[in-house]
């Protein structure tokens, strides 16, 4: 018999908010020293009102737009209560009857073709803090950096049925989050609950679901899934053991999952809407304001580097990072030659990054700077193996391209006749390339605008200085 | 230095209770719990007092986190009087004179009780209309901070201080002033005489409120008998959500952090367990024990949620009779005094008297306590209240 798994996933994504959910505390939890980003709303002190960051209901209801949901009317906070040395209140403000979105979907793609994934709803909630666990002096200490964050969690519907389905719908979520500035998807941004039963193909009939709580690593998620599968299929098909509804934990060391809890031990989370907060009521305008708003998403931005020329390859790289977008946009904007600004982005600006161990997604330059190197070389000013050095100083040393240039002598390397006083020393300099040349050994020719290229210090606009030398050359033949 | 102190005790002295907090000063809410809990900033009330120039002389006894009648089971022991009756703390600090009046929190009726048997004055504000921030929570739902005096015209004062939006609070309200009377508009006004209320008082309480009556019209106030058949039913479903609030909102407790960490303990378990066990009375553990089981899975649709409803319903029948009535009268508790007793009646005995409070913190509205009984008033229309008792109060009525 064949059997296909059935998978379902509950996601939570941290906001990319100024400040927490319910005070006004700096977000970015995962900064900072221990216990330095907490105050006394979100230390859980006696006293103190939650109050809602508008921002954080603007950012649930973008992934629902995102993600094909119904945005709700009327959406409410609720209190979940349960103990935990990490949460302070001993309980934890979420969403438990009206979630801010419902009924989504989104579509995933795998080597096995493509599938929609439903998505059942979205809610709002604030994180936990977090233990640290110190083997040496055997103690744990709690860090309240981390609660309230916001997050929101996305609860799919049990659709997917591989491992390779989860993985494209989690770096898919990702890069939309990342793109919409939803999320940063950081390392530990992204968690996820894994639901898993197994059934024989082409029935209904759900079988024993086992949850695997709380995985962040896209790996770790992969290799629980089938691990829990494989379970699941030797308990069903050889007698193994017999599977029990519950909770479980996966060891990534071990490479296994353990047992946490059973049904019969299942947390009684008594949820009940919580006083403190107002229901929100969310009006057709706020929708409205919401999706004018929203920054273009991967498909219009790619529908709009295609009328700007750009090659597949170059659009995949842009749209792969909100900040190479928003920088080719302004550099473009500037009135840059969208083609050139592609390469100098991904090309100049990717190469020096690779020379230096960084990727991409590290880039950081002012629009105006980089604008400005474009200009110059474009304008012959400087030449582009001039303009890349420029370039690489503004990326380390925040330089500022016309002092630079300035400083360095670099704004005379285009000019011709500077370049040919090089070319005719270099060529008095070495007869004997000069002899080789001129009797067929073309290879000579690199070592002659090498020297020339070496006297302008790597400065030489080399299209002149090949055009000279041959000028040059074929009067002394 | 004198100087500087006569300064800011110019408008006078102010008594605030033990479950409001106060930066700097220990805030215990009545509970061992909190022993050793200094508060790192003060509640919006007392920001508001303290910068309209009332000085705080100190913290007045309630009982652990006001869940009791009067304060008799405060950690620090009940407040009595010269005859052992039992009081409430700030309302006799109101009588005697020693402070211009006292913020408290009404969560379950006790400052309202206190005021009635001190003869001095208590409003519970419309819901909303002064910041909880700062309160030590119960239940959030209800839960609202007034104002103890000896006149009505003490009692608007301080509330003009002290009401007003504060976006510290998500559920306060957007207005900045309200109005609360100017003591006249008294002739005319029309008064319900609940009698569900007054039915279930004992005679000397029934004697009181009917004299109070008799009063009233002589004022050329007209005074109805009406009847609230819900009564019963906000009682049970007031309490409910106390409960419920309360064990969710003292579940925080835990001797880790602060206030309370009993001394025996060999593991984070036994922390918890005999810290709660110590720190809390029997009254709270009640409370949890009653809330927990209303919100645990099962019982969330036939007894908090029903709750829930139940609110509506009466809050519904409250607002149809202030359509023919400016305020409804009655009792404020079943007796005219009360005597010590022990804490296992704790549970029964205050839920049994939370029939003549618990309406207002189900619903909202305003009420007060003058004269030795209690009005409540539509929301928002807390000038009725104080414009009736102040006349009362000028008719002769203490």
């Amino acid at each position: 018999m064949r059997y296909e798994a059935v998978i379902g996933l509950e996601t939570h994504v941290e906001l990319a908010t100024n400040s927490k959910i319910f005070c006004s505390c700096g977000g970015h939890s995962t900064k900072g020293e221990p216990n330095t980003r907490v105050c006394p709303a979100c230390a859980g002190m006696p006293g103190m009102l939650p109050v809602t960051n508008r921002r954080v209901v603007e950012l649930a209801m973008r992934a629902g737009i995102l993600l094909h949901c119904d945005i709700s009317r009327y959406t409410t906070f609720d209190k979940k209560s349960y103990y935990y040395p990490d949460l302070p209140c001993a309980y934890q403000i979420t969403q438990w009857f009206h979630p801010v979105c419902r009924n989504g979907s989104v579509e995933v793609t795998t080597k096995d073709g493509t599938r929609t994934i439903g998505i059942k709803q979205i809610h709002m909630e604030e994180d936990a803090g977090k233990l640290v666990h110190d083997d040496w002096t055997e103690t744990t200490l709690v860090d309240f950096n981390r609660t309230s964050v916001p997050l929101i969690e996305i609860v799919s519907k049990p659709d997917f049925r591989t491992a390779d389905e989860v993985m494209a719908y989690l770096e898919k979520l990702k890069t939309m989050f990342r793109f919409a500035n939803i999320s940063e998807c950081e390392e530990g941004a992204m968690r996820c609950d894994v639901n898993i039963s197994i059934r024989p193909e082409g029935t209904e009939e759900l079988g024993v679901r086992t949850e695997i709580k709380n995985m962040s690593s896209l790996s770790s998620i992969r290799r629980a899934i089938q691990y829990e599968t494989a379970r699941h299929l030797d308990a069903v098909e050889r007698g193994t053991e017999t599977l029990v509804q519950e909770t479980r934990r996966w060891d990534d060391v071990k490479g296994r999952t353990f047992s946490m809890r059973n049904k019969e031990t299942a947390a009684d989370y008594r949820y009940f809407p919580d006083p403190n907060l107002m229901p929100i009521l969310i009006g057709e305008d706020w929708i409205r304001r919401v999706r004018d708003t929203m920054p273009a998403s991967i498909e219009e931005k790619t529908a709009e580097y295609q009328s700007k020329g750009l090659s597949e390859k170059e659009i995949a790289s842009l749209t792969s990072e909100r900040a190479l977008c928003d920088l080719f946009d302004a550099v473009t904007a500037a009135g840059r030659d969208p083609k050139e600004a592609a390469s100098w982005i991904l090309t100049e600006c990717g190469g020096i990054l690779r020379k230096h161990g960084q990727v991409m997604g590290e880039l950081r330059v002012a629009p105006e700077k980089l604008s400005r190197i474009m200009e110059k070389v474009s304008g012959n000013e400087i030449n582009r193996a001039a303009g890349r050095k420029v370039l690489e100083a503004v990326l380390y040393e925040d330089a500022d391209p016309d002092a630079y240039c300035k400083a360095h002598n670099l704004s005379a390397q285009g000019d011709a006749d500077a370049v040919r006083q090089v070319v005719l020393k270099v060529l008095d300099a070495t007869p004997n390339a000069v002899k080789d040349y001129l009797g067929g050994k073309k290879k000579a020719f690199q070592a002659l605008f090498g020297g020339c290229m070496k006297e302008l210090k790597g400065n030489g606009d080399p299209q002149v200085i090949r055009t000279l030398l041959e000028e040059e050359l074929s009067k002394r033949s | 230095m004198g100087q500087f102190v006569t300064e800011i005790n110019a408008n006078g002295v102010i008594a605030v209770d033990d479950t409001i907090q106060v930066k700097g000063y220990e805030t215990r809410a009545g509970s061992r719990i909190l022993e050793g809990f200094k508060p790192l900033f003060s509640a919006e009330t007392v920001e508001r007092l303290e910068g309209a120039g009332y000085a705080v002389a100190g913290k007045s006894a309630v009982g652990e986190f006001g869940l009791d009648l009067l304060g008799e089971f405060a950690h620090g022991g009940p407040c009595l009087d010269a005859s052992g009756a039992l009081r409430g703390a700030a309302a006799e600090l109101v009588a005697a004179g020693q402070v211009r009046g006292a913020l408290n929190v009404d969560l379950n009726g006790a400052p309202r009780r206190a005021a009635a048997l001190s003869g001095v004055d208590f409003l519970k504000p419309t819901y909303g209309t002064v910041s909880r921030y700062g309160v030590i929570p119960c239940a959030c739902s209800g839960e609202q901070v007034g104002v103890t005096a000896k006149t009505a015209g003490a009692v608007r004062e301080l509330l003009r201080v002290i009401a007003g939006h504060d976006p510290k609070d998500g559920t306060s309200l957007p207005a900045e002033t309200y109005d609360y009377g100017n003591g006249k508009d008294v002739p005319g006004m029309r008064v319900g005489l609940v009698r569900e209320l007054t039915d279930a008082a004992s005679d000397d309480m029934k004697a009181r409120v009917t004299a109070y009556a008799e009063r009233m019209r002589g004022l050329g106030v007209t005074v109805e008998e009406v009847s609230l058949p819900l009564a019963e039913a906000a009682r049970t479903a007031w309490n409910l959500l106390l409960c419920a609030e309360t064990c969710n909102n003292v579940s925080r407790y835990d001797g880790v952090k602060f206030g309370y960490r009993s001394p025996d303990y060999r593991n984070i378990d036994e922390l918890y367990v005999n810290s709660r066990t110590e720190g809390l009375n029997f009254l709270t553990k009640a409370v949890i024990l009653y809330g927990s089981d209303a919100l645990s899975k099962g019982r969330y649709v036939t007894c908090y949620d029903k709750a829930l409803r139940v609110r509506r319903l009466v809050w519904e029948q409250v607002k149809g009779l202030f359509k023919d009535f400016d305020a409804l009268l009655c009792p404020a508790c079943s007796r005219t005094e009360y005597r010590p007793y022990a804490i296992a009646d704790a549970f029964k005995t205050v839920f049994e008297e939370s029939l003549f409070t618990a309406i207002p913190n189900l619903t909202g509205v305003p009420a007060m306590a003058s004269g030795g009984v209690q009005c409540f008033a539509d929301t928002l229309r807390e000038s009725s209240l104080l414009n009736l008792a102040e006349a009362m109060e000028g008719s002769g009525a203490k």
